[in-house]
């Protein structure tokens, strides 16, 4: 059995799985169950001067069948008074001593910082994470986003916390900004011990076509929320990533953003997270979630025989490059299973619509398409598209002995620089002749 | 044994006929909607033969556009809603979908199609405007399903439409015919109130064309005549016994249960005679009214009877009993129905023969006969120039739906020799076309 526990900048638990600062761990109640019901972490709901909230305060994207896919809030930091979250947290620690407490923390001055930082720690915190991410709300009054967006200001708050700070320090960082590795560094030079990312990203979730407002509704108004949920995955992975490659960075990563089963998790920490934090999903399906989470992560570790969670972090990494590595000489193709194939062509339309006309229809009475391989540029729709499992496969068609980049054709001046250059990749691509479109008037139906 | 208990109220009716395709709520609609893949050439759309749009409808369904979603089905078959709950859509478009071919169960089409026409019907959306008058009319026979999807295609292209129906309700075998486990009669007869509140055609009730001079007053008032009579009463058989008391034909015998519903008298053991979907339906019905045995006996073959097997599989279900290669020979009695003579057969190049010496008798206090129906003989003498084919379907010209008299047209059953009301619908709007292309032409 692998072994999942954790030692995250000094913070022991465990398992990987924390759940981030947000509505779950709003009290602790909530968090002493989810400890109970598997979770390794939590970080407390942030801290700081108790605010007042809104009423409505979410929204959701819904895709088709699939409620929440999207998520977005407009809820403050803690509306609790503090003295109440540290009995909590003390009572929490009380029962878990090896579960990891993390306080998220969020206030104004130096002095503030100060007072708050002693507080939690005394009251038995095991970590510190710094709220420079909340784009709504608190950001207006200079605080959340706000910090995040501005690496001096955020160094200089970091530098403040570790002042007196003897927990390890997690500074979460806002996707609401050009490049997150800035922030990521002024984090370092601050002295942080850790960085926790993505907090939610600036959103609107959609408008009431009927009142004419955007969601959630507030008396007929609304505004900005902070998006999360499984539809911000591909954005969190992106700048996890940029985060984990860059040199000056180099400190332990909390992964976060539309994590909600074992293979999300995995794929953060392959991408350089040592814990991921969760909350979308639990705020969708409850704890119970984390009974998935756990065993599908062992058995993963098990079939590939990582024995740590260390020894499988950041094994992705080395294979993202920049564009211009790539192999341009790899060329696939795609190829159609006719045995499970079920005839819904949609293949065929996206690529005679969306891509390169590469896929036909068959005149022998069957509804399998086929696929004209000269203009099949191997770009996956048809594949992705395929409501089928396995039924259309990308072949290799290329004998693997080239190997050459755009850097390499850069180097040796093989590129087009013209504007109608001979050396155009798509140059002698067939395309059809614009007129013909016009005599297909058959869209969707004949 | 049959499961169900003679029904002695409306209420027991109902729960003996529960529809087997029950209107859906809307987060069913939504849930189901989610799944259709909108196929490009859609296999279901290939496979109704009134050719909806059924991708585009679902679709509609599911972003919200319910209005839009009734009127693309509308726009195909005007007996969307009917056709939802009754068609076959197992050998249709649900037979179609693409799923299957992975045995994903298909999209409930059927279902969500009503569930898309019941909003538009039970708010009375407004969702076409019959043409301007061209001050030509036309005179329909029948209100079944072919004529009112002819009247309303007629209206929309500004023609009077004036139906003529014998009985007092309009909407054909789909209040008359259909088994009431697939549509209530107040479903059927509220769309067909929509319909005439959409499109303004005229029907009069219990003013059924029969006589010569009933035809020939149509043709003096009307520039064309429509005639969507469906068949007529169910053949009789050529043995003794068929004037005995409690011997029906099939047909006659779902009107009246169709009507009358819990206060038909059904017997304790019911025989019914016939291998096709209206046997099916007969026989179905008599063990939902609680008949104690259900026999259904067809001269040839399980394997050749005509009817779809899941209406056979839903007959068993209601705990009907298929006996097959038996041949009736007589059916038995002083007054009332005592039983039924059949003698054993096989089939030989598809031939019926029977076996000598098998003959044996199934006791019974009931038997229905539904050994097809007859044609409209009577329209022979009365309108000149018409004509029936060998297996007595009224002849038209496959395109215009055109009989040989000019001035007559025709769908349906009639043309059929007994489809669908999906078929009728279908071809009836043609027939429209017909009339149209053949009243331009004319002036």
């Amino acid at each position: 059995m692998p072994d999942i526990s954790v030692n995250f900048a000094g913070i022991r638990s465990p398992n990987p799985f924390w759940l981030a600062s947000a509505p779950p761990t709003n009290s602790g109640y909530q968090i002493m169950k989810a400890f109970d019901a598997g979770w390794g972490g939590a970080v407390w709901k942030t801290l700081g001067v108790p605010i007042v909230n809104v009423s409505s305060r979410y929204g959701s994207v819904n895709y088709r069948n699939t409620r929440m896919m999207g998520f977005n809030n407009i809820e403050l930091i803690t509306d609790r008074p503090l003295k109440d979250n540290l009995r909590e947290i003390e009572e929490v620690k009380k029962y878990f001593p090896d579960h990891a407490v993390i306080a998220s923390l969020m206030v104004e001055t130096r002095e503030q910082w100060h007072q708050i930082v002693k507080d939690a720690e005394n009251a038995g915190a095991d970590g510190l994470e710094l709220n420079f991410g909340c784009p709504h709300g608190m950001c207006e009054r200079g605080m959340g986003s706000a910090v995040g967006q501005e690496p001096e200001v955020l160094k200089l708050i970091v530098s403040w916390v570790k002042e007196v700070a003897t927990k390890p320090v997690i500074v979460k960082l806002t996707p609401n900004i050009s490049d997150i590795t800035d922030a990521a560094i002024a984090a370092r030079q601050g002295g942080g011990d850790a960085i926790s990312l993505i907090n939610t990203i600036q959103s609107i979730v959609g408008v009431d076509i009927d009142n004419f407002v955007a969601y959630p509704v507030v008396d007929g108004k609304s505004t900005n929320g902070g998006y999360c949920g499984p539809a911000v995955k591909p954005i969190a992975l992106n700048m996890l990533k940029n985060c984990a490659q860059h040199p000056d960075v180099n400190l332990p990563i909390s992964g976060i953003g539309g994590i909600e089963n074992w293979k999300d998790a995995v794929e953060f920490i392959l991408l350089g997270a040592s814990t991921v934090q969760v909350c979308t999903a639990v705020m969708h399906y409850g704890f119970g979630i984390i009974r998935e989470m756990i065993p599908g992560l062992e058995n993963y570790m098990t079939e590939k025989g990582f024995n740590t969670i260390d020894e499988m972090k950041g094994k992705a990494l080395r294979n993202i490059t920049n564009w211009e590595n790539l192999n341009l000489d790899y060329k696939i193709i795609a190829e159609i299973n006719k045995d499970k194939c079920i005839g819904c062509e949609l293949c065929y339309i996206a690529c005679e619509d969306g891509a390169h006309q590469a896929i036909g229809l068959s005149d022998n009475g069957t509804r399998v398409p086929y696929i004209i391989e000269e203009n099949c540029v191997g770009c996956n729709l048809c594949s992705l598209v395929c409501p089928v499992e396995s039924c259309i496969t990308m072949i290799r068609k290329d004998d693997g002995k080239k190997y050459e980049t755009w850097k390499d054709r850069t180097e040796a001046g093989n590129i087009p620089v013209t504007f109608n250059d001979e050396l155009a990749g798509g140059l002698h691509h067939f395309v059809p002749d614009p007129l013909t479109a016009l005599k297909k008037n058959n869209h969707g139906y004949k | 044994m049959s499961d169900y208990t003679k029904p002695t109220n409306e209420s027991e009716f109902e729960k003996n006929f529960e529809q087997i395709k029950p209107l859906m709520n809307s987060t069913q609609a939504y849930y189901e909607s989610s799944r259709c893949l909108f196929c490009y050439d859609a296999p279901c759309v290939n496979a109704c033969p009134t050719r909806i749009d059924i991708p585009l409808f679902i679709r509609q369904i599911n972003s919200g556009n319910l209005t839009g979603s009734a009127k693309t089905i509308y726009e195909s078959n005007y007996f969307g809603y009917a056709c939802g709950k009754v068609c076959p859509t197992d050998v249709l478009c649900e037979g179609a979908c693409v799923y299957n071919l992975q045995e994903v169960k298909p999209i409930e089409i059927g279902r969500l199609q009503s569930f898309a026409t019941s909003t538009a019907i039970s708010e009375s959306k407004k969702l076409f405007i019959p043409g301007k008058s061209n001050g030509k009319k036309v005179a329909i026979i029948g209100a079944g399903p072919a004529g009112i999807s002819c009247a309303c295609e007629l209206r929309m292209m500004g023609y009077d439409a004036v139906i003529f129906e014998a009985r007092e309700k309009p909407s054909g075998l789909t209040v008359y015919g259909v088994a009431p486990y697939k549509i209530t009669n107040k479903e059927a007869l509220d769309e067909m109130d929509y319909l005439q509140g959409q499109f303004g055609f005229e029907i009069h009730f219990e003013s059924g064309i029969y006589k010569k001079e009933d035809f020939i007053r149509l043709e003096k008032e009307f520039d064309a005549v429509f005639i969507g009579t469906g068949l007529g009463k169910t053949n009789s058989l050529n043995i003794s016994g068929m004037n005995l008391e409690n011997c029906f034909g099939a047909v006659e015998f779902i009107a009246e249960l169709k009507i009358h519903q819990h206060n038909v008298k059904v017997g304790n053991k019911v025989i019914v005679l016939g291998g096709g979907n209206t046997a099916m339906d007969a026989a179905s019905e008599s063990a939902r009214m609680g008949a104690e045995k259900v026999i259904l006996a067809y001269r040839r073959s399980n394997e050749e009877k005509g009817a779809y097997e899941f209406e056979y599989d839903l007959a068993k279900s209601a705990g009907v009993k298929g006996m097959f290669n038996v041949s009736p020979v007589e059916i038995t009695g002083k007054d009332k129905v005592e039983g039924v003579k059949f003698i054993r057969t096989r089939t030989e190049n598809g031939k019926v023969i029977n076996i000598i010496g098998t003959e044996f008798t199934e006791p019974c206090d009931m038997v229905i006969v539904a050994t097809g129906q007859s044609k409209q003989e009577e329209l022979l003498s009365n309108v000149s120039g018409i004509k029936f084919d060998l297996k007595g379907r009224l002849v038209v010209d496959p395109e215009n739906y055109q009989t040989p008299n000019p001035k007559y047209f025709s769908a349906g059953d009639i043309i059929s020799g007994g489809q669908e009301v999906v078929n009728a619908a279908a071809d009836a709007k043609k027939a429209a076309r017909g009339i149209d292309r053949y009243l331009k032409n004319k002036s």
